[in-house]
């Protein structure tokens, strides 16, 4: 290799680094400015994609291309101010993070409607007029429309510094984004100014899904594969710092680039292959980078935010009423196999849904009175999943040490490790920290085929002996479900509980009082980790395989949208979630041909009727005709 | 003090179920400097809030310059002419004095009698509070709380108001500052502003105010002249623990 | 002997010297107010103190024992109680259990997995919060407090580990007249019974001339004046940068500024 092709590869990384700076920057502005975790932006980008391939196609020609490019910019941002407000500015008092599960429902909602409009095949669209050619650059020749990439990116960032920076504008987000209730105090239209910044970063993301029509074909996969990237971005660069998000965009597509020039070398002897690095280059750039430096490149640390969030009450323990239902629903599980006789398929969804109600759990405690917003939960499960695997195929371990042992193991040494970096950072950036951990994790699986069978995964892991039977392997799921939860709950109105949750409050305030802050998460982490590690052992034994599907972001996501459906502000919320969200896909996924959209807009109803997760919102309504009875108004 | 700017009439307020304020009313004349005063959560603060629309649950009439607002969001009483002071100062950290000021800002507006109301500009505010023109490009987040202070009161003076609601605005102040406070307050007075303040230091509001209101629990106790109540120990004692 | 000792405290934030070399002493049993306009450096002083910040240069000694570079949470261990000027308490805690986790942590005992905190120490936490008036409102969530109470509260947490040394910032913001007074002698009580030695600062000029033992001015990060009340109150420098001309905290000379005529 030259270094004319690495300096050539380095031109091309400019060209994708506009290209991601534009998936990225959207985001970062909506999420500043109005804390949400837009997960719809993946679907915005998606859209402006197909949007500029229906103009172009359709309309054809000069106009058709670049006019479309407009077009869908402006679609696009019209679409997102929609979003915004139909549905979001409906829930903004409900509490943190909750948002998150309105716009995933969109995320549904959009993949099945792009696949009734667009059709499933990936379509890809012309080269843009006027741009067509190349040019001869180090000896090798680079799309015209390449250069014309690179200039996009710096201009677009110009742009937006400009807006946000010098105008009124840009100091009105930049205040709401603290404190939006005050900044409606001062006389300014707050409801307006944020549909307007969504718009903005929706139009953001269109625009860059248009441009991005030459260069790849527009297909359904985009919208999640998209959302990691945007948040690498965002997080790398740091919160808020468009700047920032441009710098990370360049740092990752050049280390890409450089992946991809190195190719196969050999090292000390050992041969390598630098392209497969490219699955986790970012990844592990963002760990690298929030290791180092906790904020991102160009992100500083956030003052206080208010939001308009209910805060969270005081946990009480569980009255007589509640403890009467969990007795019965309890003893309901236990005669649940009874039923197989006239519905076999009970046992296997009553075990996938008592999986996911430790699953949901094990989440929830982390997110809920721990406050940390793991998004790479899934890496715990996964790391349960693999090693109770393993052990049985390559260890040669029987089913119970295997489940009891080894699954926790595995992930308790996982959440030790990643956890000892993550409690070290705090809100988003902790949450992406955790993502990038559970990418990294996935990744390895992923290419480490000769241990852990890379994509087909390990096959042929069923419990063994008594356990053979599905009854009794339900009872054993049952019981540790049961456990596990329980442990969870008691840590949590134990010392200890009360103590992370003094942590999620206040740390200024928990420090001055002698709690050591990292150690009580630290801690807290583990504990979560471990016990999800359990239930990943039991999802191996339950399905008999497992896949790297098992640590995907997408079981993140899920264990996420379970916690909310839930309710983050209950103990109980994610027994219910966890099973809830299983029994609605599970049905709509045998019952509906679009079943995605179908459950986005079940998601959309729950988040509408119940703003504080099911179970939240129905201790809320309990509460409040308590408080009516109690002083009659 | 004949035109009444602000009256309440029958105001309650509730978080969530909970009931705090009970039938309140009053009223403030132009020029006139009214104390809303009473102990550790009686509701003053919450009165400022609800006047100003910022408590979801509320029931009553609120009039203001002679337009109903109790039914406004709090941006367009604010763009009336209401400007709020809360007392927990909620600046903008991650914004500059200068820019702080600046979302403060609202056009010039007159009495509904036509006469223009006082006018507002950073160098106006820079004279009334030194501190302040001493560090035009500091962010919020890196003054002292007294400093913060001041900031929040000359960021809602930006937005030209015809009344002011100010919720203990020499909390946390030094001295020296509170004198220009009551210097500050009583030139706004001259120049026809209202303001309704919420104190607890009586010899602050003994310097500014003209009427006072004590509440109790949510309930509006006494109501009367300032020096009536200075001369009324017994209700000093009664109702605010002096 | 002096519990602490303060020599040549100082910090920088950029280019601003928010504390500049400052020394002085609190003696055990005293009751000492920290004063100055508002900028001086008085939290920052006290954020050092407390190990929120590292000094630049300087030493801040705890019983002869230095703590300058410990962590806030050692310097509690050290046994020293803090509030904070903006109030600091956990939102999502009814009151009394601001006051066990406090407890909890001075005894050691956070690290414990089973059992309820419900009984845990509640007898000692409601003796607290009677101390500081608070009793009557233990279960209240303390998210809903008045802004006055949860101060209350915060200096309930703060004697929770029996400290020797309280640092107050601001303890009576907020508050009315009589309880502002009432919560001063309580901690005056403190000061004398049990031989805490407290540093505070206040702008409530009534509360410092009334209960301050000695009196330390900070203005501009240095130290420009230390006495009792009668020679502060009469120090022409204090009364320039600070004090003014004393109408805002003296009823006698309350003189109505001109301008403002009785209605
Ligand atoms: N967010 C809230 N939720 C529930 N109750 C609240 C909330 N905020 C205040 N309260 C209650 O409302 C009552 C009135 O509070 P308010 O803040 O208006 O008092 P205040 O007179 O301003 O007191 P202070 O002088 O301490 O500021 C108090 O009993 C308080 O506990
Ligand atoms: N993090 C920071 N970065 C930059 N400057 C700061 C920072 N924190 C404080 N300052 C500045 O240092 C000076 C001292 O601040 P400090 O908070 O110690 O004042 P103070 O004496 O407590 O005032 P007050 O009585 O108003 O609370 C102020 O001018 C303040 O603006
Ligand atoms: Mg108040
Ligand atoms: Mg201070």
């Amino acid at each position: 290799m030259t270094i004319d092709a690495l300096l050539f590869q380095a031109l091309n990384g400019l060209a994708s680094a506009s290209s991601l700076f534009l998936i990225g920057v959207g985001l970062s502005i909506i999420f500043g400015v109005s804390r949400i975790v837009n997960m719809a932006h993946g679907s915005l980008y998606m859209l402006g994609i197909y949007i500029a391939y229906s103009c172009a196609t359709h309309i054809g020609g000069a106009f058709g291309f670049w006019g479309g490019i407009v077009i869908s910019t402006l679609l696009v941002a019209a679409i997102g101010a929609m979003i915004e407000i139909v549905l979001l500015r409906r829930i903004y008092r409900a509490p943190e993070l909750f948002q998150l599960l309105a716009t995933f429902a969109v995320v549904l909602v959009v993949s099945d409607l792009t696949l009734w409009i667009w059709g499933n095949e990936d379509l890809l669209g012309p080269r843009a007029p006027g741009m067509t050619g190349a040019v001869e650059i180090l000896g090798r020749r680079m799309p015209t429309y390449d250069i014309f990439m690179m200039f996009v990116g710096p201009a677009v960032l110009l742009v937006l510094y400009w807006l946000l920076a010098r105008t009124r504008f840009g100091r009105l987000i930049r205040a709401a984004t603290q404190d939006r209730e005050m900044v409606g105090a001062l006389g300014v239209d707050q409801a307006r100014l944020f549909t307007l910044v969504f718009a903005l970063g929706a139009g953001l993301a269109g625009l860059g899904g248009a441009l991005q029509l030459p260069r790849e074909p527009a297909n359904l996969a985009i919208d999640l594969n998209l959302i990691g990237d945007a948040f690498v971005v965002v997080v790398v660069g740091g919160m808020g710092s468009i700047t920032g998000a441009y710098l990370a965009a360049l740092i990752i597509a050049e280390i890409k680039a450089l992946c991809i020039a190195l190719g196969a070398q050999t090292i000390f002897g050992v041969s390598f292959n630098f392209s497969r690095l490219t699955l986790v280059a970012e990844f592990l750039v963002m760990a690298v980078v929030l290791i180092v430096r906790p904020y991102g490149l160009m992100g500083r640390a956030q003052g206080l935010i208010r939001t308009l969030a209910i805060p969270e009450e005081p946990v009480r323990a569980a009255d007589a009423m509640t403890k009467g239902l969990a007795g019965i629903v309890l003893a309901v599980l236990v005669v649940m196999p009874l039923a197989s006789a006239y519905w076999p398929y009970a046992t296997v969804l009553g075990i996938d849904m008592l999986i996911a109600a430790l699953f949901a759990t094990s989440l929830h405690f982390i997110k809920g009175p721990g406050g940390m917003h793991s998004f790479g939960h899934a890496a715990y499960f996964g790391l349960g999943a693999y090693g109770a695997g393993l052990a049985v195929k390559a260890g040669g371990l029987s089913t119970m040490p295997a489940l009891l042992v080894v699954a926790p193991l595995a992930a308790f040494a996982g959440a030790a490790l990643f956890g000892w970096f993550c409690v070290r950072l705090s809100g988003v950036y902790l949450a992406m920290l955790t993502l990038a951990f559970g990418q990294i994790v996935w990744s390895i699986v992923y290419q480490w085929e000769t241990f852990t069978g890379g994509s087909n995964g390990v096959v042929g892991v069923w419990p063994q002996g008594l356990l053979a039977d599905r009854s009794i392997y339900y009872w054993l799921v049952l019981a540790l479900t049961v456990s596990g939860v329980m442990f969870l709950r008691t840590v949590i109105f134990a010392p200890f509980g009360l103590g992370l949750r003094a942590v999620r409050d206040n740390p200024l305030r928990a420090a001055a009082i002698g709690l050591d802050v990292r150690r009580i998460q630290w801690i807290a982490f583990i504990l979560a980790g471990t016990v999800c590690g359990v239930a990943g052992g039991l999802y191996a034994f339950a399905k008999g395989s497992i896949s790297p599907e098992t640590i995907h972001v997408g079981r993140s996501i899920d264990g996420i949208v379970m916690v909310l459906l839930g309710g983050l502000q209950t103990v109980s919320g994610p027994v219910i979630g966890g099973p809830l969200f299983t029994l609605l896909q599970d049905t709509l996924i045998r019952q509906v041909s679009y079943w995605r959209a179908a459950l986005g807009i079940v998601i959309l109803i729950i988040v509408l009727v119940f703003p504080q997760g099911v179970v939240g919102s129905i201790a809320h309504w309990r509460q409040w005709l308590a408080e009516r009875a109690r002083r009659p108004a | 003090m004949s035109t009444s700017v602000l009256s309440v009439d029958n105001l309650n307020a509730w978080y969530g179920a909970a009931h705090i304020l009970f039938d309140v009313s009053l009223n403030i004349g132009r020029g006139e400097v009214v104390a809303l005063m009473g102990r550790n959560g009686a509701g003053k603060s919450t009165t400022l809030k609800a006047i100003m629309g910022l408590i979801e649950r509320r029931s009553g009439a609120v009039t203001f310059e002679g337009r109903d607002i109790s039914r406004l969001d709090p941006f367009r009483v604010a763009r009336l002419g209401l400007g709020y002071v809360p007392e927990d100062r909620r600046i903008f950290t991650e914004l500059t004095v200068n820019e702080n000021l600046d979302v403060g800002r609202q056009p010039s507006r007159t009495w509904s009698d036509g006469n223009p109301a006082p006018v507002w500009t950073e160098e106006r505010l820079f004279a009334l509070f030194p501190n302040l023109g001493a560090m035009p490009d500091r962010p919020g987040g890196q003054m002292s709380g007294g400093e913060q202070q001041m900031l929040t009161v000359a960021r809602t003076l930006m937005g030209n108001p015809l009344l002011v609601l100010l919720d203990e605005p020499s909390e946390g102040v030094a001295p020296v500052i509170v004198e220009q406070m009551v210097n500050t307050i009583v030139a706004l007075k001259q120049e026809g502003l209202s303001i309704l303040l919420s104190e607890q230091n009586i010899h602050f509001a003994e310097a500014v105010c003209d009427r006072a209101y004590v509440l109790e629990k949510g309930h509006i106790r006494w109501q009367g002249e300032m020096q009536a109540l200075l001369a009324d120990t017994e209700t000093q004692r009664a109702l605010l623990t002096i | 002997m002096s519990v602490l000792e303060v020599a040549g405290l100082a910090k920088s934030f950029g280019g601003v010297k928010a504390v500049d070399g400052v020394t002085f002493n609190v003696e055990r049993g005293e009751f000492l107010a920290l004063i100055g306009p508002n900028g001086a450096g008085k939290s920052t002083c006290f954020n050092m103190i407390n190990g929120q910040l590292t000094p630049d240069a300087g030493d801040v000694r705890l019983d002869g024992r230095s703590i300058a570079r410990l962590s806030p949470r050692q310097i509690w261990s050290a046994g020293v109680g803090r509030t904070f000027q903006i109030a600091a308490t956990f939102a999502s805690f009814t009151v009394i259990e601001n006051v066990q986790m406090a407890l909890l942590s001075h005894r050691g005992e956070v690290y414990r997995f089973v059992g309820g905190v419900g009984p845990r120490h509640r007898e000692e936490a409601i003796a607290l919060l009677d101390r500081v008036g608070m009793a009557d409102q233990s279960y209240r969530s303390s998210r809903e407090l008045a802004y006055g109470d949860v101060k209350r509260l915060e200096l309930a947490i703060a004697l929770a580990n029996d400290p020797k040394l309280l640092l107050m910032d601001e303890p009576t913001a907020g508050m009315a007249t009589k309880e502002r007074n009432e919560l001063i002698a309580l901690v005056k009580r403190l000061v004398v019974e049990h031989g805490i030695s407290v540093l505070f600062t206040e702008h409530s000029m009534d509360v410092v001339f009334t209960f301050a033992d000695r009196i330390v001015v900070l203005a501009r990060g240095r130290l420009i004046a230390e006495g009792d009340a009668a020679s502060i109150r009469a120090n022409k420098d204090v009364q320039a940068v600070y004090l003014g001309t004393g109408k805002v905290f003296e009823r006698k000379g309350a003189a109505r500024p001109s301008g403002a005529q009785a209605p």
